[in-house]
């Protein structure tokens, strides 16, 4: 079995997003990037099948800023190869068709046979990348998918739906896996791990032909409109918690 | 005459509330324009379900064995088939993990435009135009997606009254396509939740942590203040992920839909997919340290402060009574 993990970087959202001067992207100049918390998953997933089932992991990410870091610490998790797709342009928040047309043929060149990546990001306004992978590849697909198992003859992809009802699956074949959490929460790297991986550096690979098909674009980004919302309490914990205190006893919410 | 098609989700034989929602959108895209609004069931018995669907003009049922329980590529392909020979002008989806795995897959395989997390839409000449909530709810996008399109629906976005008004529709019955007699992939098993445990649909206040505890000891400070209330206590996905909390407890789009008459949420930034789950309970009080927090959005009353001061704070004068 040979897996390729996508990895993401995206913007932290914790912190603040400004909008850029063409009013279609966010100011990416002092915004921290992290790997994305699913795309996180998706990796902690594939080393879990390295590990049970032997499949050899290789990590892909789209060229750019940081991205030989974020490779390195794949390695560091336990990744056996890591490559970065070179590409000419994309849009701000791009469509998901565009990313996994200049992904496939990379992929497809690498042998794997399933893919993993996050179930979204939190700037995939253009759609979600498994299942365009997916439809791309000509290859089934499974988003929202909690954890993987190695089968005989394939592998069983957990599915969630809403509620607390989920699905096992039996794929006999390649599959793109759209993870939202893996089996296990993600491992902790030990900062030796991580030296030793900067000594690696990514290969690197042409991604394919732009997409040519008619795209989505991402015009304009705003906040969201304010109004409504929370009143909010002032002061230092003590004040906040008796005007909490207050608000309970006045709706008749005390214990008791 | 240009067409909206709705992709309805059912499940155990009913039809999900979600559908109702993007009936209602369809309808308010559909009756400015002059267009019709075709409803799309699949499953292995799509009769029953299909008999609920009153508000389109016309609705389509394929029925085929691999369609149910629902199974990702054998819906794609039903899709892709409907799709292409009925070429509908838009098609909507709504956001759930069907939607996630079949709005990409049915832009994809039959060369439509794609706008995902819609909370509007509307038609603009030769585009669907839409806002899309993205960066955990704390900007909008507006998205121009060239027709014909898919879109993506957040629940909660169109009221589902609309979505169930009477009609008579038309009903037509489509053949299954070949695509679903040689799928690669197969159910083996549903699970269901399990019984005996909490129900927080249950609980009449709510004490919800999310991934501002920072780690599993704290959480008993914020257990506390939740036995004080009277409170269940919950936790938002990455809470449940980390292994902090068992998965019964968990709030949101993946978790339990609760609506209590106070929801109390610790260290929650409010993604879309946790508001999904508790946005209608009755008085929602948040706190959080990052003053623009969405969950501030959807609450009652809030506090940008730090959990840690605030919770023995509160425990001091609920002990107090
Ligand atoms: C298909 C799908 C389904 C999903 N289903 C669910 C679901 O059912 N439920 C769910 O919750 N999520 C769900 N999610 C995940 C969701 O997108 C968010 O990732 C998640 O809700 C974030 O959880 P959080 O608010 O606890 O964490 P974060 O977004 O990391 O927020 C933590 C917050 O804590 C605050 N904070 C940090 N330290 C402190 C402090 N000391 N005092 C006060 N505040 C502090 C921070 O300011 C931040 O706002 C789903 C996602 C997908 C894709």
């Amino acid at each position: 079995m040979h897996a390729a993990v996508v990895l993401r970087l995206v913007p932290d959202i914790a912190d603040d997003l400004e909008i850029s001067e063409s009013g279609n992207d966010i100011d990416r100049e002092w915004v921290g990037m992290k790997l994305n918390e699913f795309d996180d998953h998706a990796l902690e997933e594939a080393v879990l099948l390295k590990e049970r089932a032997g499949a050899s992991v290789t990590a892909v990410a789209l060229d750019g800023d940081g991205v030989d870091k974020l490779l390195q610490s794949a390695i560091a998790r336990g990744a056996d190869r890591v490559v970065k797709i070179t590409y000419d342009e994309l849009p701000p928040l791009p469509a998901a068709a565009a990313v996994a047309a200049i992904l496939a043929d990379a992929i497809q060149a690498l042998g794997a046979d399933v893919v993993l990546t996050g179930v979204q990001t939190p700037e995939d306004a253009g759609g979600q990348l498994a299942a365009a992978l997916g439809a791309r590849l000509g290859w089934p697909h499974l988003s929202a998918v909690a954890g993987v198992q190695p089968a005989p003859d394939g592998l069983i992809v957990r599915q969630e739906h809403s509620g607390g009802y989920a699905t096992r699956v039996h794929a006999a074949g390649p599959v793109v896996l759209g993870v939202q959490s893996a089996s296990q929460p993600p491992r902790y790297v030990s900062g030796s791990k991580l030296r030793q991986a900067i000594g690696v550096k990514p290969e690197k690979r042409a991604g394919g032909e732009a997409f040519a098909g008619p795209v989505a674009m991402v015009r304009r980004l705003a906040k969201p409109a304010s109004g409504g919302g929370a009143a909010m309490w002032k002061g230092d914990a003590d004040a906040v918690a008796d005007q909490f205190v207050a608000l309970l006893r006045e709706r008749g919410l005390l214990k008791g | 005459m240009a067409t909206i098609l709705v992709y309805v989700e059912t499940r155990g034989g009913a039809v999900q509330p979600i559908a109702f929602e993007l009936l209602a959108a369809a309808r308010s895209l559909a009756a400015p324009a002059g267009w019709t609004v075709e409803a799309l069931v699949c499953a292995a018995d799509p009769a029953a379900p299909a008999v609920e669907i009153t508000a389109a003009d016309c609705v389509l049922t394929m029925a085929h064995p691999a369609l149910s329980p629902y199974l990702p590529e054998a819906h794609a392909a039903a899709l892709q088939a409907v799709v292409d020979e009925r070429q509908p002008d838009v098609v909507l989806f709504g956001y759930t993990t069907a939607g996630l795995d079949l709005a990409p897959a049915t832009a994809g395989r039959t060369g439509r435009t794609l706008a995902a997390y819609c909370r509007t839409l509307a038609l603009d000449g030769g585009a669907l135009t839409a806002s899309a909530q993205v960066y955990g709810g704390k900007l909008i996008a507006g998205i121009e997606a060239p027709l014909p399109a898919v879109a993506c629906v957040m629940p909660g976005a169109f009221a589902e009254d609309a979505g169930r008004i009477a009609g008579s529709p038309e009903r037509i019955v489509l053949p299954a396509p070949a695509t679903l007699g040689a799928l690669k992939t197969r159910v083996l098993e549903e699970l269901f939740p399990e019984a005996g445990g909490v129900d927080l649909t249950q609980a009449s206040r709510i004490l919800c942590v999310g991934r501002g505890i920072g780690e599993a000891a704290k959480i008993a400070g914020a257990a506390e203040v939740a036995e004080l209330l009277g409170a269940e206590l919950a936790g938002s996905r990455p809470v449940i992920d980390a292994g902090w909390m068992p998965k019964a407890r968990q709030v949101g789009k993946s978790g339990t839909k609760v609506r209590p008459k106070l929801y109390v949420a610790v260290g929650v930034s409010g993604a879309p997919e946790h508001l999904e789950g508790m946005a209608k309970s009755d008085l929602i009080v948040a706190i959080n340290s990052d003053a623009r927090a969405p969950i501030f959005g959807a609450a009652h009353f809030g506090a940008a402060i730090d959990l840690f001061d605030l919770l023995p704070a509160l425990a001091d004068r609920l002990r107090a009574g």
